[in-house]
C-alpha cells in the first residue's frame, strides 16, 4: 500500500512538562510528528517514553508546553476549551486501555451517547456490527466481557465517522486472544472507513499491523519505520 | 502517630467539605439539644430555687369578704405550715409621658413588711416603712419598662379613689414570674404593674378593714393539698370564697409549665430529626470513601491488619467528624443557650437565672451522636473490611444496571442518554435516593415549620383583633352598675359608639367535669365584640342558652343541646341548669357567652352591666383617657392598639431571634444532604463523566447529568418537606392546646415559598460547587486510573 501524503496531525518541537510540584518532568522534548490521511499508525515506547502525551495532546485532551500542533487547519496548541471540545466532538474517536464505557447504558446506548450529538454519524446499530457485535447491543457492561467492552469503546468511537481514531493501549488490559479480537475491530475499521489510527503499544509486535511505526523514548521521537507490508492482526503473536 | 492515625488525619484533610458538612448536621442536633437542655435545667433549676427561697405558696383561694380572725382556724387546717392572707384591689396607674391606660392589681403587704409565703425579691430601694401610707414596691417589669426609679411618685386610682404613690423599692415575686394582664398571652410591661403597699391604708380604701380576699397557704410535706382545698373551701364558702387551687392554676406557674414541656418536645424533635439525617449522610460518606479505599484495604489486610483494626480504623474517622460537629453543636448550644436566658429573663421575671449546662447534658450530646454515627457507619466499615484481600484487589466490576420501570413500559424511546443515565442511577439505588430526599424534605419540612410560629401569631392577632375584637377601648367597672351608665361614656368627646357587657365568673360543671371561667353577657347585632363560629363566620346568641368555646366544649364533654350546670361565683349564688346552645371559637383562654338579657334574666339582677367596650376617635384617645381616669367606677381600661403594640414588640423580637436560627439549622441540613450526595455522585461517576467529555460532551452537557440527578432529588424533596412541614406544625400546635391558648396550625403561602427559596439556594450553592470541581476535572488523570 502506497502511503497517502496529505497530512492530518502536524506537530513541530513539541514539548510537554508535567509540573509535578518539587519537581518537573519533561515528557516531551521537540517532537516533530505527522499523521497521515487513512494510514495506520502504531506508537512504540516503553512506559514513559511520550507516547501517552503525545496522543492526549493530539486528542485535544492535553496541550502542548512548547511547540506547535495542527488538525487541519485547526491549531491546536492555541484552541480553547470550547474550541477543543467541539474538536473531540468532530474529528476524533478515543480508546482507552479501561474500555470507559458508561455503566449505566447499553451497548447500543454506549454508542448513541456519541451518535446523538455527532452530525452525520452511523446508526449506532451499524457501528455496532463493524466490530461484530450486533447481537450484544442490549447488554449493560457489566454483562460483557472485557473484549466486547473494548469493541463497544472502539464502536462508539467510530460511530461519529471521525478522521481519526486514537487509541492508547487498547489491549493492554486483555489476554492475548481476546487482544487480537480488538486490533482486528481497530484493523477493519482502518481499511474499510478509511479513518487515520494511531495505536499505542509497549508491545512491538502489534507494530507490525502497522503502515508506519514510530518509535518514541525518553520523550523524543527515536526513529520512524516504514513496514513494506501491513499483516493482519491474525498473524500477529504475543 | 502510627501509621494509620496518618492516614486517618490526611484522609479527613482531604474531604474536609464533606466531613465539615457532616459535622455542621451533628452540630445542628447537638446544639438544639444542648440549647434546649440547658435553657430547661436552667429555668427550672432556678425556678425551683426561687420558689424554695422565696416561699411560693401552694395552695390559692380568692373570696369577697373574709375577716382576718377566720385565719387562725385556717391555720388549724391539717397539714397547713404556713398562711398569708392579703386584700388584692384593682388599680390604674397614670405616668404623665406615657398616655395608654395602666391597669395595676394593689396587693397589700403585712405589717410585718415582707409577706410571709410569696416574699418578695427587693432588686432595689426598700418595702414601704409602718404608717407611710403613700408608699408603694413597683413590679420590676413594669419598672424597667418605665426606667422608674425609687423615688418616683405617680397617681392612681385605687378602687375608684386617686391617690399620689412613691415608689420606695422594685422588686419580682415568685408569684409574678410571668406577670401576665388578664384576658392576655403576653406580658406587657408597659401596661400592667403590680403594687405592693401596707396594708392598712389599702384595707381603708378599700372597704376591707381587718378582713382579706386573697390567701395563700404552704402545705407541708406530709400534708394532702386536695385535702387542704376541701377544709379551705368550706370554711371560705360563707365569706363568697371562690374555690381554692393548688400551684398547677397558678396563672404564672402554669404559663412556666407550658413553657418547660415546649422545651422538652424541642429537646427531643429536633436533635432526631438532625441526627438521623448525619447518620445517613456519614453511612452515604463512609460507604464511598470504602469503596474508593477498596485496594488499599486489600493491601492492609494482605500486610496482616486485622478486619477489626481496619474496621476500628473508619469508625474512628467517623467518630472524629462526629465529635468536630459535637464540639461545634456544644459550643453554639451554650452560646444560644445564655442567649435564649436572657431572652426569657425579659417575659419571664426571674430574680436570677444562673445558667446551667450538666456535664449530663455534654456527655448525653457526645454519646447519642456517636451512636447515631455508628448506626450510620458500622454496615458499610464491616461490608467493605471484611471482603477477602484478593477479591478486593480485583477492579470492581461495572455497575449491575437495568433499564428503568419507565423504558420498561415503553416510553422510554424518546430519552437522550444522559437523561437514561440519571434516572437509572437513580433507580438502581433507590433506597440512597429516597433518603437524600427524606434529608433534604426533613430540612424544607423545618422551614415551614420556622415559618407556620409567625403565620399562627399573625392569624391568632387577625382572628382575635381584627374579626372578634374590634372596639379601640374596653373598660371595666369596679363592680356590676346599672346600664345607665352607658350614657356617661357615649357622651365622652371622641366615643362614637359604645356596647354593654355583663361579665360574672362561674363555675360551669358536667357531671363529674368542672371549670371556672367567665359568662359574658352581650349584645346581639354588635359589632365591637363578636362571635365567631367554628366556620370563623359571626355568629348571633341564641335568645337563650349558652355559647361556649369549642375548646370548652371538648374539656367538659359537652355538644349543643347538652345542658351544663351553672354556678356563678358573684352575687346571689345561683345554680342553673342552661343548654349549651352552639360553639364558637377562640385561640386565647375559653369562655362561655349569653345573650345579655338571658344572662341578667339569669342572675336576677335587671339590667346592670360590668363595662364596655367602646369606638372612639384616635386623635382623640389621650383626652378620653384622661376622662375616664376620673371616673370612680372604673376599675380598668384597656386599648386594643396598646395591647397589639406590645404583642408584636414582644413576640417579633422573639420570632425574629427563632425564625433566624430555625433557618440556618435548616439550611445546614439542606446543603449537608445536597453537597453530600453531589460530592459523592461526582467522585463515584467521574471516570463515566470524563469519557463524554473525551467524546466531546460539553461541561454543561455533563454537569446536566450530574446536576439533573440532583435537582430531581431535590424537587421531589421540596413538595414532601412542604407537606411534612405542614404535618409538624399541627403535630406542634396541637401538642400545645390547653385552655391558656391554642395555636391555629395555620401556615400561609409565604411559609412554603420562603422554605422552597431557601431549599433551592442549597442546592444551587452545592451545585455550583461541584460545577467547578467537574470544570477542573483532569480528564486524562481520571481516564488513566484504575476505578
Amino acid at each position: 500500500m502506497t502511503i497517502p501524503q496529505e497530512s492530518i496531525f502536524k506537530a513541530r518541537s513539541l514539548t510537554k512538562v508535567y509540573d509535578m510540584g518539587e519537581v518537573q518532568v519533561q515528557a516531551l522534548r521537540g517532537v516533530d510528528f505527522d499523521l497521515y490521511a487513512g494510514e495506520m499508525l502504531v506508537l512504540l515506547g516503553p512506559s514513559g517514553s511520550g507516547k501517552s502525551t503525545l496522543l492526549n495532546i493530539l486528542g485535544g485532551l492535553d496541550r502542548a508546553t512548547a511547540g506547535t500542533v495542527a488538525y487541519r487547519d485547526l491549531d491546536l496548541s492555541h484552541a480553547n476549551e470550547k474550541q477543543l471540545t467541539q474538536y473531540r466532538r468532530r474529528h476524533v474517536g478515543f480508546v482507552f486501555q479501561f474500555y470507559n464505557l458508561i455503566p449505566s447504558l447499553t451497548a447500543k446506548e454506549n454508542v448513541a451517547a456519541v451518535t446523538e450529538i455527532a452530525e452525520n454519524p452511523y446508526s449506532p446499530e451499524e457501528a455496532l456490527k463493524l466490530v461484530g457485535l450486533e447481537d450484544r447491543m442490549n447488554h449493560f457492561p457489566s454483562q460483557l466481557s472485557g473484549g466486547q467492552q473494548q469493541r463497544v469503546a472502539i464502536a462508539r468511537a467510530i460511530a461519529k465517522r471521525p478522521a481519526v481514531l486514537l487509541c492508547d493501549e487498547p489491549t493492554g488490559a486483555l489476554d492475548s486472544e481476546t487482544g487480537v479480537l480488538v486490533l482486528e475491530a481497530i484493523d477493519t475499521v482502518n481499511r474499510t472507513l478509511g479513518t487515520a489510527t494511531a495505536v499505542i503499544t509497549h508491545n512491538a509486535d502489534i507494530s507490525r499491523m502497522a503502515d508506519r511505526v514510530v518509535h518514541m523514548s525518553n520523550g523524543h521521537v527515536q526513529s520512524v519505520d516504514v513496514n513494506a507490508e501491513r499483516r493482519s492482526p491474525r498473524e500477529l503473536h504475543w | 502517630m502510627r501509621a494509620l492515625d496518618r492516614k486517618l488525619f490526611r484522609e479527613l484533610l482531604g474531604m474536609k467539605g464533606q466531613a465539615l458538612a457532616i459535622a455542621a448536621v451533628v452540630a445542628g442536633g447537638t446544639a438544639t439539644y444542648v440549647l434546649s437542655s440547658s435553657t430547661l435545667d436552667t429555668l427550672q433549676g432556678s425556678q425551683a430555687r426561687i420558689y424554695r427561697e422565696f416561699r411560693f405558696a401552694s395552695v390559692f383561694a380568692n373570696c369577697k369578704r373574709a375577716p382576718r380572725q377566720l385565719l387562725e382556724r385556717i391555720a388549724g387546717i391539717d397539714g397547713v405550715q404556713a398562711v398569708e392572707a392579703r386584700v388584692a384591689v384593682p388599680g390604674n396607674l397614670y405616668l404623665p409621658e406615657f398616655p395608654d391606660p395602666v391597669t395595676a392589681q394593689v396587693l397589700s403587704l403585712p405589717d410585718s413588711g415582707q409577706p410571709l409565703l410569696n416574699r418578695l425579691h427587693l432588686r432595689s430601694g426598700r418595702l414601704p416603712e409602718y404608717g407611710r401610707d403613700q408608699e408603694v414596691v413597683l413590679s420590676d417589669g413594669f419598672a424597667s419598662a418605665h426606667k422608674v426609679q425609687p423615688g418616683v411618685s405617680f397617681t392612681a386610682t385605687v378602687y375608684g379613689r386617686r391617690r399620689k404613690l412613691t415608689v420606695v423599692g422594685i422588686a419580682s415575686s415568685p408569684e409574678f414570674i410571668y406577670q401576665l394582664q388578664p384576658g392576655s398571652i403576653i406580658p406587657d410591661f408597659k401596661s400592667y404593674a403590680i403594687l405592693w403597699m401596707n396594708r392598712e391604708p389599702l384595707e381603708a380604701a378599700f372597704n376591707m378593714k381587718e378582713a382579706f380576699n386573697q390567701i395563700s397557704l404552704e402545705v407541708g410535706r406530709g400534708g394532702s393539698p386536695e385535702d387542704v382545698i376541701l377544709r379551705l373551701d368550706r370554711l371560705l364558702a360563707p365569706y363568697g370564697g371562690q374555690g381554692a387551687h393548688t400551684r398547677r392554676d397558678q396563672i404564672s406557674h402554669r404559663y412556666l409549665s407550658e413553657e418547660f414541656r415546649q422545651l422538652k418536645q424541642m429537646a427531643t424533635v429536633f436533635p432526631v430529626i438532625f441526627l438521623a439525617v448525619a447518620a445517613f449522610l456519614l453511612n452515604v460518606v463512609i460507604t464511598r470513601l470504602m469503596a474508593t479505599q477498596r485496594s488499599q484495604i486489600a493491601i492492609l489486610k494482605a500486610f496482616g491488619y486485622t478486619t477489626p483494626a481496619i474496621v476500628i480504623h473508619f469508625l474512628k474517622l467517623a467518630a472524629v467528624i462526629v465529635l468536630i460537629g459535637v464540639g461545634m453543636g456544644i459550643a453554639a448550644g451554650t452560646w444560644m443557650g445564655r442567649g435564649m436566658v436572657t431572652l426569657y429573663m425579659e417575659v419571664y421575671r426571674f430574680p436570677y437565672l444562673d445558667f446551667v449546662l450538666r456535664p449530663g447534658v455534654v456527655a448525653g450530646a457526645a454519646v447519642i451522636a456517636l451512636a447515631a454515627a455508628a448506626l450510620g457507619a458500622v454496615q458499610a466499615v464491616i461490608q467493605y473490611a471484611s471482603e477477602a484481600p484478593a477479591q478486593a484487589m480485583q477492579p470492581a466490576s461495572p455497575g449491575l444496571y437495568k433499564p428503568t420501570l419507565l423504558e420498561r413500559l415503553g416510553l422510554g424511546r424518546g430519552l437522550t442518554q444522559p437523561t437514561r443515565m440519571i434516572w437509572r442511577n437513580l433507580e438502581r439505588r433507590p433506597w440512597k435516593a429516597l433518603l437524600s430526599i427524606a434529608g433534604v424534605a426533613a430540612s424544607a419540612s423545618i422551614l415551614v415549620m420556622g415559618g407556620f410560629w409567625g403565620d399562627a401569631v399573625d392569624f391568632m392577632v387577625l382572628f382575635q383583633f381584627q374579626r372578634a375584637q374590634r372596639d379601640d377601648l374596653t373598660v371595666t367597672f369596679i363592680e356590676p352598675i346599672s346600664e345607665k351608665a352607658l350614657y356617661s361614656l357615649v357622651s365622652l368627646p371622641g366615643v362614637t359608639y359604645i356596647e354593654p357587657m355583663r361579665t360574672v365568673p362561674v363555675q360551669l360543671r358536667n357531671a363529674h367535669r368542672t371549670y371556672r371561667t367567665t359568662l359574658q353577657g352581650l349584645d346581639n347585632g354588635g359589632d365591637l365584640r363578636r362571635l365567631l363560629n367554628t366556620q370563623m363566620a359571626v355568629t348571633e346568641l341564641p335568645p337563650e342558652g349558652l355559647v361556649i368555646t369549642d375548646y370548652l366544649a371538648g374539656m367538659l364533654a359537652v355538644k349543643p343541646g347538652d345542658r351544663l350546670t351553672v354556678e356563678t361565683l358573684e352575687g346571689r349564688k345561683a345554680v342553673v341548669e342552661v343548654p349549651v346552645a352552639s360553639l364558637v371559637k377562640e385561640f386565647v383562654g375559653v369562655s362561655a357567652y349569653m345573650e345579655r338579657g338571658a344572662l341578667n334574666r339569669l342572675l336576677r339582677e335587671g339590667n346592670s352591666i360590668s363595662g364596655a367596650y367602646m369606638a372612639a376617635e384616635r386623635e382623640r384617645s389621650a383626652e378620653i383617657h384622661k376622662r375616664l381616669r376620673d371616673m370612680p367606677v372604673i376599675a380598668a381600661t384597656s386599648a386594643r392598639a396598646r395591647i397589639l403594640q406590645s404583642f408584636y414588640e414582644t413576640m417579633a423580637r422573639q420570632m425574629l431571634i427563632f425564625a433566624f436560627f430555625n433557618t440556618i439549622l435548616a439550611a445546614t441540613i439542606a446543603i449537608g444532604v445536597i453537597y453530600n450526595t453531589a460530592r459523592i455522585a461526582f467522585s463515584e461517576r467521574s471516570r463515566e463523566l470524563a469519557s463524554l467529555r473525551v467524546l466531546g460532551y460539553t461541561r454543561g452537557e455533563i454537569s446536566y447529568i450530574l446536576l439533573g440527578e440532583l435537582a430531581i432529588l431535590v424537587l421531589a424533596a421540596i413538595p414532601l418537606g412542604l407537606w411534612m412541614g405542614n404535618r409538624l406544625a399541627t403535630f406542634m400546635a396541637n401538642s400545645m392546646q390547653s385552655d391558656l391558648f391554642r395555636v391555629p396550625s395555620v401556615v400561609t403561602p409565604w411559609s412554603y415559598s420562603f422554605a422552597t427559596l431557601i431549599i433551592l439556594i442549597a442546592a444551587v450553592l452545592s451545585g455550583a460547587s461541584v460545577r467547578r470541581k467537574l470544570d477542573r476535572m483532569d480528564l486524562v488523570e481520571v481516564l488513566k486510573t484504575r476505578e
